[in-house]
């Protein structure tokens, strides 16, 4: 229990982040922690979290996935969750839950599309890329 | 307490809440009890994530408390009862309690009215110094 991790990976400019268990604040805590050191150190302009394998997203969960995306933002990065399962999505809306801030895409392939055409319209207005 | 009368009973348990891992742990519980009564998935989704609302409530504002799941018919429905018993600090203003939006601490203030929603019936009760009591059903094709 002690050692669960959720792993961040580099994919080119982006972050990979496929989250498989369920969250609690302290992992949660950590996952923030660890995304916006990546963001960093990797200089990466996009993170896409996988929740393909989440089975409910409740307003604390919902909170965490707003949070990575307000902080990524202020450090100039995207983020697209994907994978979003049909009754969660649903539960979602009858729960009441904005997900702020967040871009969302089907699956990894769409949120890869959908994290390059976000990115590569932020690099034509850069002066200084 | 929620009207009893035409409800059976079928099997009962009990679960401490006293930490998140325990709030992750009654999920679970419920994910394998709701298997028995055939629920849809979208209703398992929706009961799933209302247990865990009111199991987080429990803790953020009464520092805990217990939670019993029974299995439950009427009639020709099945589902289950989840009742949330806390000895917090209660609720003042229930009716303000149920809006959206509306939280005492750190949350969305999504906890309650989110939770009625996802639910078949809902009933809360709360004495202030004394504690709250809420019992959800979910029917599985309700």
């Amino acid at each position: 229990m002690a050692m669960e991790r959720i792993p961040i990976l580099k994919v080119g400019r982006f972050l990979l982040v496929t989250i498989q268990v369920d969250l609690y604040d302290r992992l949660a805590l950590e996952l923030e922690a660890n995304i916006i050191t990546a963001i960093t150190n990797h200089h990466a302009k996009g993170i896409m979290i996988d929740i393909s394998a989440v089975s409910i997203v409740d307003s604390f969960m919902g909170r965490i996935l707003s949070n990575i995306a307000t902080m990524a933002r202020i450090l100039d990065a995207e983020t697209v969750v994907v994978g979003m399962q049909p009754a969660v999505a649903i539960t979602l809306v009858e729960l009441g839950l904005p997900l702020t801030g967040i871009y969302t895409a089907l699956n990894v392939e769409k949120g890869m599309g959908l994290l390059r055409s976000k990115t590569v319209a932020d690099n034509d207005a850069d002066f200084d890329d | 307490m929620m009207p009893t009368s035409t409800i059976k009973v079928k099997a009962v348990e009990t679960n401490a809440i006293g930490d998140e891992q325990d709030v992750v742990h009654l999920v679970n519980l419920v994910r394998k009890q709701a298997g028995f009564t055939g629920m849809t998935l979208l209703n398992l989704t929706k009961l799933m994530t209302a247990t865990s609302e009111l199991a987080r409530n429990m803790l953020n504002y009464a520092g805990g408390g217990s939670v019993t799941i029974e299995l439950v018919s009427r009639g020709k429905q099945t589902g289950l009862r989840l009742t949330f018993i806390d000895q917090g600090p209660g609720i003042a203003n229930l009716e303000q309690a149920m809006q959206d939006g509306y939280s005492t601490s750190m949350g969305l203030g999504l906890g309650l009215p989110g939770a009625k929603r996802l639910s078949s019936e809902f009933y809360i009760e709360s004495i202030v110094g004394q504690g709250t009591t809420v019992a959800i059903i979910k029917w599985a094709n309700g």
